[in-house]
C-alpha cells in the first residue's frame, strides 16, 4: 500500500501527462547513439525526477527499474569516514553529495573516477555508458563542482552525467556549457486538474471539478503537493462532496498565528511571546527561509498597499543575512521587530495627519 | 618490427573512442598552436619556443573557453609528440585529488626525475619534434588550488627548474598567490571577437554536414559572449537535437536559446512591463502600459509566475537589467537606481538567499523607481 504520488507515477516517456514535446525530444535523444549529459531545472513538485527515471528506461529497459541501495563508505584527505547511501541498477547510479556537506567533493571524484574507469561489463546492455545521476546540484560545493568539469569531457566515453536541480544559478558556468539544459516548468493548471482526474479513475472514482479546483490552488504548481493533498481529503470525507477545507500543515497555521500577533499588536512583550513561537517553529525543523516567507505573504496581505514593498524588501535583506550568519533566529527575531516598527510608525504617521 | 607495430595500434584503438559520439569540442581542439583561434600574441610567443628549445614557466589566465587548455595541450603534443607525451606531461586538474600532500609527493616524484635523453626526431608523416630536454607540469584550473598547495609548489618550481616547466592555467589571476604569479611568464587569453567565433563554427559545421543560418551563428555568438566552448557545445546539442527527429528539422534561434536555458524575450517583455518598463516593439509602436498600475499584488503574481516557469533568477536579472540599461527613453537616474538594485540581488544570490524573495525584492525596486 503505497502512497498515490508513487502508485500512479508515470513510469515510462509515454505515459507523461504533460510537456509532451519535452517528451517527444528525450525520446528521441535516448534512442540515439549520441547522448549528451543532462541538466534538468525547475521548481519542487513539476516532475524533474520523474522524467530522469523514465528517460533511464527509455535508454537502458527495464533493468533500470531493478535498484538496489548501496550504503558505502569513503574517506577524506584527513582520515574521516563518511557514509553515503547510494542508489544504483547495474545501468546508472544515484547519488545526493549534498548528504555529506562539505565533503561532497571527495565523493564527486572517487565515485566518477570509479564509474569513468570501468566499462560495462554487460554485453546485452544497449549503451556502452553508465549513468551518474547526481541530485540536488545546485547545493554542490564549488569545489565538487570543479572537480565536475573535466571529468565530465574526458569520460565521456564510458559515463554520463544527469544533474538534477531546482535552479542554476547556483551552478558554476563551466558546468552549464558542458550539459544540455531540460527545463521542466510546473504544470498549468489545467495540466494539474487532468492528473488529478486520471488519478482519480485509476482510484475507480470521479472527482467533482470544484474540488479539483480548489486543490489545483491550494498547491501552487507543486503536483506531488496536489497529489498528496487529493489523497488526504480522499481519507477524510470519502465523498468529496460539500464544503472542503484543505487541512494546512501545523507549521504553515502556526506561521499565520504568529503573523497575525505581528499586527495586532507592537510591543516589546509580544517581540517576547512571538520570539517564543518563532524557538518552537524552529525547533520543529522548519526551515528558517520557509518560516520567513509565509510570515511575510500572510503580513503583507494584511497590510496597507505603501507598507509591502518595504517589508518584502527587509524580508529578503534579513534572508539573505540569515544564510550569510550563523544563528538564524537573531536575524528572524530582527525581521519581526523592524516590521512592528515599520507598522507603527505608519499608523501613527496616520494618526498625526487625522489629528491636524 | 611490424609486429610491434601492429600491436601498438591495437591497444590504440581499444581507447579511440568513436569519434562521431566525442565530444566535438574535443574532436576539434586545435592540433597544433598555429589552429588556436584569435589569439596571436601568445601564438606567436609561442612559436618561437618551439625552435629555441627554451621555455619559461607559464601562467595562462582569461575566461572560460578562450583556449587555454587547448594552447598548452598543442604545444605539449608539438614539442614532444604522441610517443614522449605521456613520459614529458603531467596533466593535474581540478578532477584530481591536489590538495598538499600532492604537491609534495606526485608533483615533486614527477619534477625531480630527469627526463630520458630524446633525440629531435622526424616521424614517418614527416612531423618533427624538437623534443627538448625537460618536462612539463600542466595545472589545470589553477585556482581552485588552496593557498597551502600553491606555496608548496614555490620552492620545487625553482629547485627543478632546469629539467621541468610549469604551466599554471586559471581563470583568475588573481587567486594565485603572488610568488607562484612572479615565477611564470603571464599569458592573458583574450575573449573571441565574433569574427574568428564565427569563422571557427562555419567550420565546424561544414566539416559536420549540418546546414546553419547566419540567423543562428549570431544568436550562439551572443548567447556565449566570446566563450568558444559554449558555443561549440550549444552547436552540438541544437544539431543532436534537430537529428533525433525524422526528418531532421532546421536549427532555430529559438533552440539555441533553449538549450542555453535563456529566457525568451517575450517573457522579459512582459515582465518589464508589469514593472512599468514601456517596451518600444519595432518603430513607433507602443503598447499603452500606463494608465494601468499592477501594484504590489500585480508584481508578486508576475513573480510567482515566473518562478513557476522554472526560469533560473540570474538569468532573469541579467536580462532584465539589459533591457533596462539598454532602454532608448528612461531618464539615466532612475536607469541608476535599477542598476544598484540588481547589483543588491546579485550578491544577495551568490550568497545563495532565496531566488523568488530576491527577483520580488529587484522587481519591487525597479516598479518603484520607475512609478
Amino acid at each position: 500500500m503505497s502512497l498515490w504520488v508513487d502508485l500512479h507515477r508515470p513510469r515510462s516517456l509515454d505515459d507523461l501527462h504533460y510537456h509532451q514535446d519535452l517528451s517527444a525530444r528525450l525520446r528521441a535523444l535516448a534512442s540515439s547513439d549520441d547522448f549528451p549529459h543532462m541538466l534538468f531545472y525547475g521548481p519542487s513538485g513539476a516532475g524533474k525526477k520523474t522524467r530522469i527515471a523514465c528517460t533511464l528506461k527509455e535508454l537502458f529497459g527495464k533493468g533500470a527499474e531493478r535498484i538496489k541501495i548501496d550504503q558505502r563508505v569513503f574517506l577524506t584527505p584527513s582520515k574521516r569516514k563518511l557514509d553515503v547511501n547510494i542508489v544504483q541498477s547495474n545501468f546508472h547510479i544515484e547519488i545526493t553529495p549534498s548528504e555529506v556537506g562539505n565533503y561532497d567533493r571527495v565523493v564527486i571524484q572517487e565515485i566518477l573516477k570509479e564509474i569513468a574507469q570501468t566499462q560495462q561489463v554487460d554485453v546485452s546492455a544497449r549503451h556502452r555508458f553508465k549513468v551518474v545521476v547526481i541530485n540536488e546540484a545546485d547545493t554542490l560545493t564549488r569545489d565538487a563542482q570543479a572537480a565536475l568539469r573535466r571529468t565530465m569531457e574526458k569520460y565521456m566515453s564510458n559515463m554520463r552525467i544527469i544533474l538534477c536541480a531546482n535552479s542554476t544559478s547556483k551552478l558554476i558556468a563551466p558546468i552549464k556549457s558542458r550539459c544540455l539544459l531540460i527545463r521542466v516548468a510546473a504544470p498549468t493548471e489545467t495540466e494539474m486538474k487532468l492528473v488529478l482526474d486520471f488519478v482519480a479513475k485509476r482510484q475507480g472514482f470521479g472527482i467533482d471539478p470544484e474540488a479539483a479546483q480548489e486543490i489545483v490552488q491550494d498547491s501552487g504548481g507543486n503536483l506531488r503537493k496536489a497529489i498528496l493533498v487529493f489523497e488526504a481529503l480522499k481519507m477524510q470525507s470519502p465523498s468529496l462532496t460539500g464544503p472542503l477545507s484543505i487541512a494546512k500543515p501545523d507549521w504553515e497555521t502556526y506561521c499565520h498565528k504568529v503573523a497575525d500577533m505581528i499586527i495586532q499588536e507592537q510591543s516589546p512583550e509580544r517581540v517576547m511571546q512571538v520570539r517564543a513561537k518563532l524557538y518552537e517553529l524552529l525547533s520543529h525543523c522548519i526551515p528558517p527561509t520557509i518560516i520567513l516567507k509565509t510570515i511575510a505573504d500572510r503580513v503583507v496581505d494584511k497590510v496597507d498597499e505603501s507598507l509591502k514593498a518595504d517589508i518584502m524588501h527587509w524580508a529578503a535583506i534579513y534572508e539573505v543575512r540569515m544564510r550569510v550568519g550563523n544563528k538564524k533566529i537573531f536575524h528572524l527575531e530582527a525581521w519581526v521587530i523592524k516590521v512592528m516598527s515599520l507598522y507603527k510608525h505608519f499608523c501613527f504617521d496616520i494618526d498625526m495627519d487625522a489629528f491636524d | 618490427m611490424s609486429f610491434f607495430q601492429q600491436h601498438s595500434t591495437k591497444t590504440s584503438r581499444k581507447h579511440v573512442q568513436d569519434p562521431a559520439l566525442q565530444p566535438w569540442v574535443e574532436k576539434y581542439r586545435p592540433k597544433t598552436i598555429d589552429d588556436v583561434s584569435a589569439q596571436e600574441h601568445t601564438v606567436a610567443v609561442l612559436r618561437r619556443t618551439l625552435t629555441s628549445t627554451n621555455l619559461p614557466h607559464m601562467l595562462f589566465y582569461g575566461p572560460p573557453g578562450t583556449g587555454k587548455t587547448s594552447t598548452i595541450l598543442a604545444l605539449a603534443r608539438q614539442l614532444f609528440g604522441p610517443e614522449n607525451f605521456r613520459s614529458r606531461v603531467l596533466e593535474l586538474n581540478a578532477s584530481d585529488e591536489r590538495g598538499i600532500s600532492i604537491v609534495r609527493e606526485k608533483i615533486k616524484n614527477f619534477a625531480r626525475q630527469t627526463p630520458r635523453a630524446a633525440q629531435p626526431h622526424v616521424t614517418e608523416d614527416g612531423i618533427s619534434y624538437p623534443c627538448p630536454p625537460y618536462k612539463i607540469i600542466i595545472l589545470d584550473e589553477a585556482d581552485s588550488m588552496t593557498q597551502d598547495a600553491q606555496a608548496a609548489l614555490r620552492r620545487i618550481m625553482e629547485t627543478y627548474a632546469r629539467i621541468t616547466r610549469f604551466c599554471l592555467v586559471c581563470n583568475y589571476v588573481t587567486r594565485i598567490i603572488e610568488p607562484l604569479a612572479s615565477r611564470c611568464s603571464k599569458f592573458r587569453f583574450k575573449p573571441l571577437d565574433s569574427s574568428s567565433t564565427s569563422l571557427r563554427l562555419h567550420q565546424i559545421s561544414s566539416l559536420e554536414n549540418i546546414p546553419i543560418s547566419t540567423s543562428v551563428i549570431e544568436t550562439l555568438i551572443n548567447v556565449s559572449q566570446g566563450d568558444l566552448r559554449r558555443s561549440i557545445t550549444y552547436l552540438q546539442s541544437a544539431s543532436r537535437l534537430s537529428h533525433s527527429t525524422n526528418p531532421p528539422t532546421e536549427i532555430t534561434s529559438r533552440d539555441i536559446q533553449e538549450i542555453a536555458g535563456i529566457v525568451p524575450d517575450d517573457v522579459i517583455n512582459d515582465f518589464a512591463t508589469v514593472l512599468g518598463v514601456d517596451i518600444v516593439v519595432g518603430s513607433g509602436m507602443q503598447t499603452d502600459s500606463k494608465g494601468r498600475a499592477p501594484g504590489f499584488d500585480g508584481v508578486r503574481s508576475k513573480v510567482r509566475e515566473l518562478v513557476r516557469e522554472g526560469y533560473s533568477a540570474s538569468q532573469i536579472l541579467s536580462q532584465l537589467h539589459d533591457l533596462i540599461i539598454e532602454h532608448p527613453t528612461l531618464a539615466a537616474h532612475r536607469k541608476a537606481q535599477c542598476a544598484l538594485s540588481f547589483a543588491e540581488a546579485d550578491k544577495a544570490l551568490c550568497d545563495g538567499a532565496d531566488e523568488e524573495l530576491w527577483i520580488l525584492e529587484a522587481a519591487l525596486q525597479v516598479y518603484k523607481a520607475l512609478a
